[in-house]
């Protein structure tokens, strides 16, 4: 039987793979989810088209980032998919129903006649809201820890509940809000782009104080994570991750008080970047915190092996079209179009 | 409240309500993407603005209905955890890559393209839209290959083994993909989806022509459709068969319920109607063909066809589910053949898009693919219980532990947001149906807007040249 595990450390590997292919889920349906956030507090119905219309085109192929992450987790960590899918059952639904209602109203906003067409933009805003929450409390209570026995979740229907998770929900959506807002600074102009400016350095603040709380909060609610952080040397390794976030914020400000357009998006990318390698690094080596370990939870060396191909091989080839596509829509939008 | 429900009975229940509810958008969107490329191709070869009237009309049908298969399609990709953990956990060595397949060679090409097939139209050349919607018709059929691999394994598993804690391992590649039945399931469905696609554009043609509205695009659309009633329509009867004598050597367990048949018999006969009836494990009121299910199955007009009785209570299928399904979707396939016929007489008399009868009769079919692929996909998947993966894992040793509340109070969830949100789809579907194709609406099809596409170029603006539809 094929397999690469001889030379090849085939589940790290995988395991930054799917990392990685969760991060860019992250940032790139995290600017649309948080276009979709923003979208009631926008001036003007122009401003509204406007928002709509600078991610048409990419909400399908950044949600298929999620596919992967899920599709890969089932493949490649077989057993955390199957522990972690039905711990997190209720947020997991509401999440795909939000991204249900998110993701007809590209199409249906296009369709509706003027007297219903509120319907899909608060589908759109709320179905974005729901999402982004549940993904954050989804993060909030898996770093709290998964009850398991054996090879099968062993917690009740509602363990991921608490003031914690909560706390981490708004905290995303307050995340993905900036990603957007900086998104919105990028390619839009006039009037959107002025409110969307104001609107980013606003959750900015918010963004720095909740990521502040969630630095500070995890090492205290757990002595494995603050010896991590805390002990020596770690301390002096680790002391540049939250620095470079400190740093990062005060960037995106002052670039946002210049009036710069592409540096606040980046940052704010560089900034979920220092974020989510803070909670990798926390979480490291679980997969499913505090019990399954990645190499516990690796797929067969052969199903790692023949997926590591495909990828290896495909992986680039997707980057070059996604990017490609990012390139044919470049440039600012306009709300100035009239539908039928 | 819920006390008395059963985990397993509940989470078949939402898996197929939402599995069944997407299966509808690709049996629709396969045909349709590469329906609309062959469209396209007429156009940039012929230069007749019928064609390019048509895709853009269709078009947009597309957008909404490739919209709800992403976002029903999503669900699915996480139930395989929610709902079957222990599946998941034992069986993702095999499906995983499978699966994880799908996304990289399929999804990824569908999503990125298809924003340049409805955006993209004054941002790239002819050329390379044509390539745009291509591409996304390939990504459709690779898609269906992936997944239909993945089925099939569960229908016949070949190329594992069982190893600790039951888990299942991969010990040939080749075998896991191209499994027994997967050349034959993979055909069948694609041919069901681009039958569906046929009949719903006929019905629509055919409602324009029987409103005597948009008549060019009408025969464009009804002239193209009966293309496939003439041609695939039969050829779909025989790779059902192909596909039955497969499911005969396999699952025979399941070819037994479709038959309707308990008793194992040589010379077994073909019942047309009748209600299996479990308990009794006899088949009430039947009215049969003497020999013909032995004939059919074996070639042989006194080959054994082993009944239901054959194994033993806890491995039957539930018979009159698989029976009633099955004559369903055998019943609109021969109303198909049929349809393609009565297009070759009216086509020789010169009336083919004149015969108001035939007009009627194409309505009527408009929903026929959809009524049969969803009546094969509960043939085959009911057909095959109680396993999940046959013979090796059963269905109600799959289920993840999750409450029942949480499923049953998920399922009316889905139930809810699914009849609302599929159900206004629909309903826009029909206002762009009603609205029908523009003549010479310029080249700015996707979304139904008027103005070009709202992504203006910086450089453009910058050089004060608008662009104007």
């Amino acid at each position: 039987m094929f397999s690469l595990e001889g030379f090849l450390d085939l589940p790290l590997i995988w395991y930054a793979l799917i990392a990685t292919a969760v991060f860019l889920y992250v940032l790139l349906d995290g600017f649309d989810l948080g276009v979709g956030i923003l979208f009631p507090f926008a001036p003007t119905d122009q401003c509204r088209d406007a928002m709509m219309n600078s991610v048409a085109p990419f909400w399908d192929g950044n949600e298929t980032w999620l596919v992967l992450g899920g599709g890969g987790l089932l493949a490649a960590f077989p057993l955390a998919y199957a522990v972690l899918m039905p711990a997190f059952y209720i947020p997991v639904i509401v999440m795909l129903l939000g991204l249900i209602f998110r993701g007809v109203a590209f199409e249906f906003r296009f369709k509706a006649k003027e007297p219903t067409r509120w319907i899909w933009d608060y589908s759109f805003h709320f179905g974005s809201l729901a999402a982004a929450f549940m993904q954050g409390v989804i993060i909030g209570a898996f770093v709290q820890g998964v009850e398991v026995t054996g090879r099968s979740y062993a917690g009740g229907a509602f363990d991921w509940l608490n003031a914690y998770s909560l706390m981490t929900g708004v905290a995303v959506i307050f995340g993905y809000a900036l990603l957007g807002a900086t998104w919105l600074v990028m390619k839009t102009e006039d009037l959107t782009q002025q409110w969307a400016a104001k609107t980013a350095s606003y959750t900015l603040i918010y963004q720095a104080l909740f990521l502040a709380a969630v630095s500070i909060s995890m090492p205290a609610i757990n002595a494995d994570i603050r010896q991590l952080w805390f002990s020596l040397p770690n301390v002096f390794f680790l002391a540049p991750l939250p620095g470079a976030s400190a740093v990062l914020i005060v960037l995106i400000w002052r670039h946002l008080r210049r009036g710069k357009e592409v540096g606040p998006f980046l940052m704010s990318f560089g900034l979920f970047f220092t974020g989510y390698l803070g909670i990798g690094i926390s979480m490291w080596p679980y997969l499913v915190p505090f019990e399954i370990t990645f190499r516990q939870a690796a797929a067969a060396p052969a199903s790692q092996s023949l997926l590591l191909v495909g990828t290896v091989v495909l992986l680039p080839v997707i980057l070059a079209y996604v990017a490609y596509c990012y390139y044919i829509f470049r440039g600012k939008v306009s709300g100035e179009s009239h539908y039928y | 409240m819920f006390e008395h429900l059963d985990p397993v009975f509940l989470a078949r229940v939402q898996f197929a309500f939402t599995v069944s509810f997407h299966i509808l958008f690709p049996s629709f969107t396969i045909g349709l993407a590469s329906w609309l490329a062959v469209l396209e191709w007429r156009w940039l070869r012929t230069g007749k603005q019928v064609y390019a009237d048509v895709y853009k009309m269709w078009v947009k049908i597309f957008a909404v209905t490739f919209g709800m298969g992403v976002v029903s399609g999503v669900v699915l990709s996480f139930q395989f955890g929610t709902n079957w953990s222990i599946f998941s956990d034992a069986g993702g060595n095999i499906i995983g890559p499978l699966l994880g397949y799908e996304v990289l060679t399929a999804f990824f090409l569908e999503a990125s393209f298809l924003g340049i097939m409805l955006f993209g139209w004054n941002r790239v050349s002819p050329r390379l839209h044509f390539a745009a919607t291509v591409i996304v018709a390939a990504g459709t059929l690779v898609s269906a290959f992936w997944i239909l691999s993945a089925n099939s394994w569960m229908q016949t598993p070949v190329g594992f083994r069982v190893g600790e804690h039951g888990l299942l391992y991969p010990t040939d590649w080749l075998e896991v993909i191209f499994n027994p039945s997967f050349p034959y399931r993979f055909i069948h469905m694609v041919t069901a989806a681009y039958l569906t696609t046929a009949f719903t554009v006929a019905g629509i043609g055919a409602f324009y022509l029987w409103k005597k509205r948009h008549i060019a695009h009408a025969r464009v659309m009804l002239g193209m459709a009966m293309i496939m009633a003439v041609f695939v329509a039969p050829l779909q009867l025989l790779f059902g068969d192909m596909h039955g004598l497969n499911t005969f050597e396999h699952q025979p367990a399941k070819v037994a319920a479709m038959e309707g048949l308990w008793e194992t018999t040589r010379g077994a006969p073909l019942v047309l109607f009748g209600w299996p009836d479990q308990e009794a494990e006899i088949t009430r009121y039947a009215v049969e063909v003497p020999k013909l299910s032995s004939l059919i199955l074996t070639h042989s007009l006194d080959g054994e066809v082993r009944g239901l009785k054959a194994w033993p209570e806890n491995e039957r299928p539930p018979a009159a589910v698989v029976f009633w399904t099955f004559r369903i979707m055998v019943g609109l396939g021969l109303l198909m053949i049929a349809t393609g016929v009565a297009a070759i007489v009216l086509y020789l008399r010169k009336r083919l898009f004149e015969a108001r009868w035939f007009q009627y009769w194409c309505m009527a079919l408009t929903p026929a693919g959809f009524v049969a692929v969803l009546a094969g996909w509960f043939v085959t998947e009911v057909g095959r219980q109680p396993w999940i993966v046959q013979g090796v894992l059963r269905t109600a040793d799959a289920v993840s532990p999750v409450m029942a509340q949480s499923v049953a109070l998920s399922l009316a969830a889905f139930i809810v947001v699914y009849l609302f949100v599929f159900g206004a789809g629909t309903y826009y579907i029909l206002h762009l149906i009603n609205k029908g194709p523009e003549d010479g609406e310029g080249v700015y099809g996707g979304h139904g807007m008027e103005q070009p596409p709202l992504v203006t170029d910086v450089a453009r603006k910058k050089g004060g040249r608008h662009v104007q539809s």
